[in-house]
């Protein structure tokens, strides 16, 4: 995953990009292969939760995802972490700028 | 304090280190799992929220009105509200929910994510306020290509 995290005025501004072919039901009906997704996104600073996101099938291939929260500083580390379908976890992360 | 459960304290936290922030997240696949299989928008937010009445102010959502590549189209929505959860749906695919995301006090409605949309179609974003009312935004726009291929 790539992940940048920048701090402005107390507030940390996140763009990540989670590598996954994001196939749908559909799609992969059409190329006979089992259908995978992210199901979960989750984001967290010091143990805190920063980003829950439940998805569906319905995010852009490789998915593009912006968001921003408080109460981090500079150099804090931030740690998201994807689950699909098929049950696969990545976890990437990067200090906050 | 006895030592059998001193110990057992001691598992507890270890456990609870081991597992940070599950504890406070809800994973809605799970608990709401009607939710991703709804066809269509009122049906998917009365399944996630128990309603589909939903306020339309307070959002702000933005996205193109013509949308080149409908594999990845860019929705942006933002929010003052004070806020338990924010989810999306669209009624352009075969189901309706694309995302939906649980809030803390820390949380800045604040969002862009890039969707996939088949066809032409309307965007909405409910926003749950801790008032317990729901607060909605519309958008229509037209996909020229198609995007549940990607």
């Amino acid at each position: 995953m790539e992940i940048k995290a920048k701090l402005k005025d107390g507030i940390v501004v996140v763009k990540a990009m989670a590598k996954h072919p994001m196939l749908t039901y559909d799609t992969a009906k059409k190329q006979g292969v089992e259908a995978n997704f992210i199901t979960h996104i989750t984001g967290t600073v010091n143990n805190k939760v920063v980003l829950d996101m439940s998805t569906s099938q319905f995010l852009s291939k490789n998915p593009i995802f912006k968001f921003s929260f408080k109460g981090a500083a500079a150099g804090d580390t931030l740690v998201l972490t994807w689950v699909d379908l098929k049950g696969e976890t990545v976890t990437s992360d990067t200090v906050i700028k | 304090m006895e030592r059998r459960k001193f110990l057992g304290f001691g598992i507890v936290a270890a456990a609870a280190a081991l597992v940070p922030g599950t504890l406070s997240a809800e994973d809605y696949r799970k608990t709401k799992p009607d939710v991703w299989t709804s066809h269509t928008v009122d049906d998917a937010i009365a399944k996630l929220y128990g309603s589909s009445k939903t306020i339309e102010q307070g959002v702000t959502l933005t996205a193109p009105d013509v949308a080149a590549n409908g594999g990845a189209v860019p929705v942006d929505f933002s929010s003052e509200i004070a806020a338990k959860s924010v989810a999306v749906f669209q009624d352009a695919n075969p189901e309706a929910a694309v995302c939906a995301f649980t809030l803390n006090e820390n949380s800045i409605i604040d969002f862009s994510i890039k969707i996939k949309m088949k066809q032409s179609g309307t965007l909405t974003v409910v926003v749950e306020g801790r008032d317990g009312k729901l607060y909605s935004a519309k958008k229509t726009l037209s996909v020229a290509l198609g995007g549940c291929e990607g």
